[in-house]
């Protein structure tokens, strides 16, 4: 069931885009999904298109990852292109069903919004596949400092983010071994009636909760036991570093940004 | 009742791109009746193999034969609750899966799910209890608010309610102190003997292979490497050694003094008891035949 989850995962790899800074990647990718929304012609869609790729190639993964990526997704993202094909009148109308009508505008917007879709399906995935999620909350630390001096807990959060994420896998494991163990009992998840299965879900997450709670009452002991005492006064292992190839992706960033501004219509 | 292995293979996330093969060709029977124990090496395919044999998971290539029921890659997900019944599981770390109020309606859990109902569920559990060293005092109890032993208990008894025919156990024993493992390895021999349950036990613990089974499976990378009786297989002592798995003390012992002193057991002893006795007769023969025997066995 989740094993065919692409997104969120890691590969690891030694390419340009994977000793980039996360700092980089994680700007990089918020950024594209700002620039992504400038584009409004073929010309634009294209350029944004090649950005795109060139950026997998860099990667150097298999592509792919980046079509089984899309993959789960792929219902909604129709779902929305149709209801955007049916919706949008135009000058030049093929059919015409009362409020439902297929246009040349129409058509048109459908396939930018699917482009749309999957050019920022794929500059995420191309993100979490290439950045350890370790490196990734760094990076969020590192982004979130400026607000320390709005009393915001910066170090907590980037703790609390990177315990959550690395307990992600675990916790996962977790609750198929223990679906195993309660469908070894006799329960069986997924069918019968929407109160039946409500029901049966509860032998899998009594079970989830109690262990999380441990889990944590455990980790919490062993930190304190490392002298963990909070964010103050505490030192890095993990050093990010910015370099020149950094500064020249954020500056390409910018020059495709410009170029989409002058290119749109 | 039997469960046959033919051409099992079995892969995980088939057709993504994190794709990994863990099972390749396996063939093998576990007969009714018997006390069977898989070892091999952490990542051996074991577990996978151990969920394979209530149709948890179902091969992606070749068979499982499960009784009457054959278990093929385009077997139906729907109707295998009565294989479930037959076959119970007692996964590693068991008392995760426990979650009720009490101890009682935990235990009644799995029959009730397979259609028993509430007095014959309540029955069962009371005659369970004592069975894995619990008494009725415990049935109003939250699970919760017992020792990591005692939840260890109570899950295992969950499963026995289930009153299965084959009975699997994958670790059941890790964790738990000298006398705690002992009690249960031998709650569940008992069983075996008194019941003739069929027992299929996933372990890393070979003395206890060497105490209670009498059919043995080794596995390593995904394949089966040799199947036989215990005695058989831990004569091959230097390539179990080479598999990383070793062999139970009494047959290290054994070998250590048959090297050292140049003798020869007449069969190689599996347990301590064996041992002991081996080394009585040998005394005892050594004797008879005069001094040369005698200075040996001062030696020793």
């Amino acid at each position: 069931m989740m094993e065919k989850l692409i997104f969120g995962r890691y590969i690891p790899g030694d390419s340009f885009v994977h000793r980039l800074d996360p700092r980089t990647k994680l700007l990089g990718a918020i950024s594209f999904i700002v620039i992504i929304f400038l584009a409004n012609n073929w010309l634009t869609y294209g350029v944004l298109a090649l950005f795109t790729l060139l950026a997998i190639y860099l990667s150097g993964i298999d592509r792919n990852f980046f079509v089984n990526g899309v993959r789960p997704l792929i219902w909604l993202i129709l779902f929305t292109v149709v209801l955007q094909v049916l919706f949008t009148g135009g000058e030049t109308v093929y059919v015409d069903w009362g409020p439902l009508v297929i246009s040349k505008e129409g058509l048109i917007n459908g396939v930018y919004i699917f482009v749309r879709f999957i050019l920022i399906i794929f500059m995420s995935t191309l993100l979490t596949l290439t950045t350890m999620p370790l490196s990734l909350t760094d990076a969020i630390e590192f982004l979130l400092r400026p607000f320390a001096a709005m009393k915001m807990p910066v170090h907590e959060i980037a703790l609390m983010l990177s315990i959550a994420l690395r307990f992600v896998p675990t916790l996962m494991d977790e609750t198929e071994k223990i679906m195993n163990a309660q469908r070894a009992r006799g329960i069986d998840f997924g069918q019968g009636n929407v109160f039946e299965q409500m029901k049966s879900i509860v032998p899998l997450l009594i079970p989830l909760f109690v262990s999380s709670f441990n889990r944590a009452e455990e980790l919490a002991t062993a930190m304190e036991a490392r002298g963990y005492k909070g964010g103050e006064g505490r030192s890095r292992y993990r050093q990010l570093l910015w370099t020149q190839k950094d500064t020249l992706v954020m500056v390409s960033f910018g020059l495709l940004a410009v170029m989409l501004y002058i290119l749109k219509a | 009742m039997d469960i046959t292995f033919r051409d099992v293979g079995y892969t995980y996330q088939k057709g993504t791109p994190f794709e990994s093969k863990a099972l390749y060709d396996i063939q093998l029977s576990i007969k009714d009746g018997s006390y069977t124990a898989i070892v091999g090496h952490t990542g051996s395919g074991k577990s996978t193999i151990l969920q394979h044999l209530n149709a948890l998971r179902k091969p992606t290539e070749g068979s499982v034969q499960i009784g009457d029921r054959t278990i093929t890659p385009t077997t139906d997900n729907k109707n295998l609750k009565g294989l479930r019944k037959k076959v119970g599981i007692v996964f590693q770390f068991p008392e995760a899966q426990l979650f009720e109020e009490t101890v009682g309606k935990d235990i009644a859990f799995g029959p009730k799910n397979f259609g028993v109902g509430e007095a014959e569920a309540e029955a069962i559990t009371k005659r369970i209890l004592p069975l894995v060293g619990l008494d009725e005092t415990f049935l109003d109890r939250s699970p919760f608010d017992l020792s990591g032993g005692q939840m260890r208990r109570v899950a295992i008894a969950g499963v026995l309610a289930l009153e299965p025919e084959v009975l699997v156990l994958d670790e059941p024993t890790a964790g738990l102190d000298p006398q705690g493992r002992k009690d249960i390895m031998d709650v569940f021999y008992r069983l075996h003997k008194d019941q003739g349950l069929t027992i299929v036990l996933v372990t890393h613990q070979m003395d206890d292979v060497a105490d209670y089974a009498d059919h043995m499976i080794v596995l390593e990378s995904g394949t089966v490497k040799k199947e036989g009786h215990p005695r058989e297989i831990f004569q091959q002592a230097e390539w179990l050694e080479s598999k990383q798995l070793g062999v139970p003390a009494a047959v290290k012992f054994a070998n250590t003094i048959q090297k050292k002193f140049g003798w020869e057991f007449k069969q190689l002893p599996l347990t301590t008891d064996e041992l002991a006795k081996e080394i009585a007769v040998f005394m005892k023969t050594h004797k008879q035949k005069g001094s040369k025997g005698r200075a040996e066995g001062d030696s020793l």
